[in-house]
């Protein structure tokens, strides 16, 4: 029997992000993972909700480890807006004993219970300390040889405080690349902010923000960037056109979960992956690579 | 009529939030202001605002577009060296500044989406993109950011990344979700 997991979608991957979800469905299937769904769950409050109400945003979060407890498996979750929600609300109810009693009554008030046990985790974590990297490696079919990929770690996976990897510097997204024989490129501004909801609220910042790291990423001569949560995700192919036109660049690479760039090779169906359903289709790129996808 | 510009409470008051305990510690040293990847677009930088803080400066502080250009990149937290949950701090003056209408205009869309946002999750118990996209770019002061973003949001839509459902709990979840925000409510919790 494979490892298993209580698997936590959020709210993106069922829209926006859908072939995240799907890609990383698969995947875990590939590498005999099991990921089962938590029933019920509810929306993590992420950044938005804690603007408004904290505690409010403690409690239903909690909600979430509450119904994952007693199933007694770590949470993994694909967003990492989800990850820090989650992994904060775990860890303050740890530290922070007037915030857990305040959790623990408004839970009580819907015959709800948390004791502390549950482990919160971005789906790349599982992959990379618990499958490994050298059994992931024996299980590529079709390496992506030559492939230069920026792997964009986003803020929020690694800070604050979640011991997955450096703050400022990220390397695991980078290693697990390597072992599917993808190059990673070395650039700055891997766990750079794109600016998440800023892009709805102030457009000016965020634009700029997407700007220096797309840019850093094709100075780095990538001709893709992977990434790990659906906002960062969003924020840099849907404003890349744009940015084209108004600072007068010529970019244009696809930008891929990580699953996707595992499933290629890992050999997963294509029709579970979605490399046309990006703004950039991906497929042109992996044929010029021999990497096997059909343009 | 004399009207004090300096809030001599406005230290203690912030260190009682959740998060601010350590403020006092700040020491001036600017890293956050020197990590914060928006700190261009603020009224004061991070480091200012834990300045005018500890002068008091209550109305400049609250009415001052900072916490709202903060975009929760934790950057800041991780790299102050006493520990300060900076980004704590920033959400904090959020919510002071909407409970006192204090901010200012220009702020009015981070805090329209942050409010839909909460409305939407507190009535379905889940977010939708769609609906959440819907209700902030369809008001009439948005027309031109709806606009620009048309093209986008119709290739979404293209692509099948755009449904137009509202996902939704069960009826018992829903119940639970209401009975946890009814208790928080109860306990005066922000």
């Amino acid at each position: 029997m494979g490892l298993a997991y209580t698997y936590y979608p959020g709210c993106s991957v069922g829209a926006t992000s859908r072939w995240y979800d799907i890609s990383l469905r698969a995947v875990a299937k590939a590498l005999d993972v099991e990921l089962a769904e938590l029933e019920d769950w509810n929306c993590c409050g992420a950044t938005a909700y804690m603007s408004v109400r904290e505690l409010m945003s403690f409690c239903i979060s909690a909600r979430n480890l509450a119904l994952a407890e007693p199933l007694g498996r770590d949470i993994v979750t694909p967003c990492n807006a989800c990850f820090t929600v989650l992994h904060k609300t775990n860890r303050y109810w740890h530290e922070d004993e007037t915030l857990r009693g305040k959790v623990n009554e408004a839970l009580a008030a819907a015959g709800l219970h948390y004791k502390g046990t549950v482990k919160v985790r971005h789906a790349l974590d599982p992959f990379v300390n618990d499958v490994g990297l050298d059994a992931i490696s024996e299980k590529v079919t079709k390496p992506l040889a030559g492939l230069k990929v920026a792997a964009y770690y986003g803020c929020q996976l690694v800070r604050p405080e979640t011991g997955l990897d450096s703050p400022d510097y990220p390397v695991i997204l980078d290693q697990l690349l390597a072992s599917l024989g993808a190059e990673p490129v070395d650039w700055a501004m891997k766990a750079r902010c794109c600016g998440a909801s800023l892009i709805v609220s102030r457009e000016d910042v965020a634009r700029d923000l997407i700007a220096d790291i797309l840019k850093c990423a094709a100075d780095a001569g990538a001709e893709a960037i992977t990434t790990l949560c659906p906002m960062c995700h969003i924020n840099l192919e849907t404003q890349m056109a744009r940015i084209n036109k108004d600072y007068g660049f010529d970019l244009n690479f696809p930008v891929l979960f990580f699953t996707q760039l595992m499933g290629v090779a890992l050999g997963v169906d294509e029709t579970e992956l979605g490399l046309d359903k990006g703004f950039i289709d991906a497929r042109p790129l992996l044929t010029r690579h021999g990497i096997g996808a059909r343009a | 009529m004399y009207a004090p510009a300096v809030n001599e409470a406005f230290l203690a008051e912030v260190s009682s939030l959740p998060g601010g305990e350590r403020i006092t510690q700040c020491i001036q040293c600017g890293s956050c202001s020197g990590s914060c990847p928006t700190a261009a677009w603020m009224d004061h930088s991070p480091r200012q605002i834990f300045a005018l803080i500890r002068c008091g400066m209550r109305d400049e502080v609250l009415s001052s577009n900072t916490p709202w250009t903060c975009a929760s990149c934790y950057t800041c937290y991780v790299r102050c060296p006493k520990e300060i949950k900076i980004t704590d701090i920033m959400y904090a003056l959020k919510r002071l500044s909407i409970r006192e209408h204090k901010a200012k205009p220009e702020t009015k869309p981070a805090r329209v989406m942050a409010e839909v946002f909460e409305g939407l999750v507190n009535k379905h118990g889940r977010n939708s993109e769609f609906h959440l996209m819907r209700r902030l770019y369809g008001r009439p002061s948005a027309i031109t950011k709806a606009l620009r973003n048309a093209p986008s949001g119709m290739k979404l839509k293209r692509l099948g990344r755009l449904p137009f459902r509202q996902e939704k709990l069960s009826a018992n979840g829903l119940m639970q979700m209401k009975q946890i925000t009814d208790a928080v409510e109860k306990m005066g919790g922000l």
